[in-house]
């Protein structure tokens, strides 16, 4: 808890991470609270007001179906959110599982386990996220899995060299010789210093699958269902637009700087807490 | 030296092999197959095309099979493009991908340095702001939103450049900055940073207290101690230039291998796909290999290890 009070406290320093925050906060609460937002239903369709500019009763305009463009914003921003966070989570506990052990065993048991992560790190990422996209399916839940199986590499590789650097603490050292048991000295001893390292690899993680995502939603190879309920993705919206890009730049428009703005945000966050977190890389 | 760089290469082949048996296993476990069509085809023609192909043989000898090909250098049968060679259409499409991936290094390159270098030179000064702020937008603005931006902007607004074309200067422009941009922002950043650092060195002082230019002591000394942290991320860079070139192909409509790659998901036309794929790790692992044979001509001390 005292920690949390530093954290917020370095951040209350950085207009710029706060500013993203903020952002961040704003897009999450418009993603969610949606239906309350916005009068119209992300697929009503209004054949009287197709493809109108931004006005008073549509702040973005209409798509080529006559949908409010604002409405569809609003509900796309639960795909990025979702896929962002939660990719960036399940990829924080692959990843950092696997580095912890991997560093605590040491040894050959890290030597064999750190040569897959460098196999790993050598593979075409996002060529091998199409193709994992193929098998899991091309929803929400199949696009979260197959980033976090790319993703997990990175959170291995920094807790790994982490743990390495912990285990040599003296305190370590003392806890082993009072006899505390492995898990003990992992979770107690080890993973609070691991910490920091990971939170900043998580925030900069979230911007790395939203863009992903989307990039695939828009050359068609993303999350593929343009009508749902639930929300489209932003890449799907920006396809879209590109589409009617010559005649009506508005529909691309909007979508791209909601897409912009979120990576944007969580970027100035990120770069706010390394240098709340880690004062050596400035 | 000699086996640090045989390392490197066995490591480069088993990246290799990874991407071969994977790319063949997840073909083989993705639900629905090549022919499933709108109209369903007898199943007598299915046997036919499946026996053709080698589909009807247990996996494990279709696998040895696929990997005794790759090793003659033949990727196989396109599904979709009947008359065409997976290898005819990555030497037909390679050269343009690999044109663009070029030039938009040399643009990040030609970018980055002087900036990078003004930058932590005049720490502090608008340049150095104007680089930190350029950074953070290069690294979040996506390839298909800055091509699209520039498109609209330049060709359907301002009318300079043709977009969707590939014939001439004019027409290769707009692909290379979007493909270069985020390289050139990050690079210049890195630049910036580790320039910083050595500035702050001892033995920069000792250079300008010799009398040495300001220069002499920037470009000399200064510099080449940040070489390698550049040189670092040329890895990662080629990778990003590699993925990020397929959706710039597909942006701008270019001939290269990306936007095949793209229709080849589409219609499950595997062996492209397995082609294609491949062909990107070959050019990822030669890149790597590159990086690391530059790394020991700029740091003497890691041929020791």
């Amino acid at each position: 808890m005292k920690n949390t009070g530093i954290l917020w406290k370095g951040l209350c320093r950085k207009p710029a991470a706060l500013r993203g925050l903020a952002f961040i906060l704003v897009i999450c609460l418009g993603g969610f609270l949606a239906p309350l937002i916005s009068p119209y239903s992300p697929g009503g369709l209004d054949e009287q007001r197709i493809l109108e500019g931004p006005g008073w009763s549509h702040w973005m305009g209409t798509d080529g179906l006559g949908r409010d463009l604002f409405t569809r914003i609003l509900y796309g921003a639960r795909v990025s959110i979702t896929v962002g966070i939660g990719t960036a989570l399940a990829a924080l506990l692959i990843g950092t599982l696997y580095g912890l052990i991997s560093g605590y065993v040491g040894g050959t048991f890290d030597n064999l386990l750190m040569r897959i992560v460098d196999v790993c790190y050598g593979l075409p990422d996002l060529l091998i996220f199409i193709l994992l996209s193929l098998v899991f399916g091309r929803n929400i839940a199949g696009i979260l899995v197959a980033l976090a199986l790319v993703t997990w590499v990175r959170f291995a590789r920094i807790a790994r060299g982490q743990v390495l650097q912990a285990k040599e603490f003296i305190y370590v050292e003392g806890a082993r010789a009072i006899g505390a048991s492995h898990a003990r000295i992992i979770a107690r001893h080890i993973l609070p210093n691991i910490l920091a390292p990971i939170l900043v690899t998580l925030t900069f993680s979230i911007p790395a699958a939203i863009l992903a995502e989307s990039t695939l939603s828009f050359i068609g190879l993303g999350i593929n269902d343009p009508y749902s309920e639930w929300g489209t993705s932003w890449g799907t919206l920006a396809q879209d637009g590109w589409r009617a890009m010559r005649s009506y730049p508005h529909i691309i428009f909007f979508p791209a700087a909601a897409i912009f703005l979120t990576i944007l945000a969580f970027n100035f966050l990120g770069n706010g807490l390394r240098d709340i977190l880690d004062p050596k890389t400035r | 030296m000699a086996r640090f760089l045989l390392r490197r290469l066995l490591h480069g082949l088993a990246v290799l092999w990874v991407v071969v048996t994977l790319t063949f296993i997840l073909m083989h476990v993705t639900p629905g197959g090549p022919f499933d069509r709108e109209r369903r085809l007898p199943p007598e023609v299915l046997a036919n095309i499946a026996a053709k192909y080698h589909l009807d043989e247990p996996l494990l000898k279709q696998y040895a099979r696929y990997l005794q090909a790759i090793l003659r250098g033949d990727l196989g049968p396109s599904y979709k493009y009947i008359d065409r060679n997976v290898s005819d259409i990555v030497i037909d499409t390679l050269p343009v991908s690999a044109l663009l991936g070029i030039l938009a290094l040399l643009f990040a390159l030609a970018f980055s340095f002087p900036v990078g270098i003004g930058a932590a030179y005049y720490h502090n000064s608008w340049i150095d702001r104007w680089c930190l702020l350029f950074a953070t937008l290069g690294i979040s603005l996506p390839h298909f939103i800055l091509g699209a931006l520039l498109i609209w902007l330049f060709s359907l607004q301002l009318g300079w450049f043709q977009a969707g074309r590939w014939e001439n200067l004019a027409s290769v422009v707009l692909p290379t900055i979007t493909l270069g941009a985020a390289p050139a922002a990050y690079l210049s950043y890195l630049l910036r940073s580790t320039l910083l650092e050595t500035l702050g060195e001892d033995f920069i002082r000792t250079a300008r207290a010799k009398g040495l230019k300001e220069i002499a002591v920037l470009l000399k000394h200064a510099l080449n101690n940040s070489l390698i942290p550049t040189l670092t991320v040329l890895g990662p860079l080629a990778a990003a230039l590699i993925t990020g070139s397929f959706v710039v192909e597909y942006i701008f409509a270019l001939p290269g291998m990306g936007r095949f790659f793209i229709t080849a998901v589409t219609d499950r036309d595997y062996p492209l796909i397995m082609g294609v794929t491949l062909v990107y790790t070959v050019l990822l692992v030669c890149a790597n290999l590159a990086v690391d044979l530059l790394y020991s001509f700029v740091d003497p001390r890691i041929k020791s290890r």
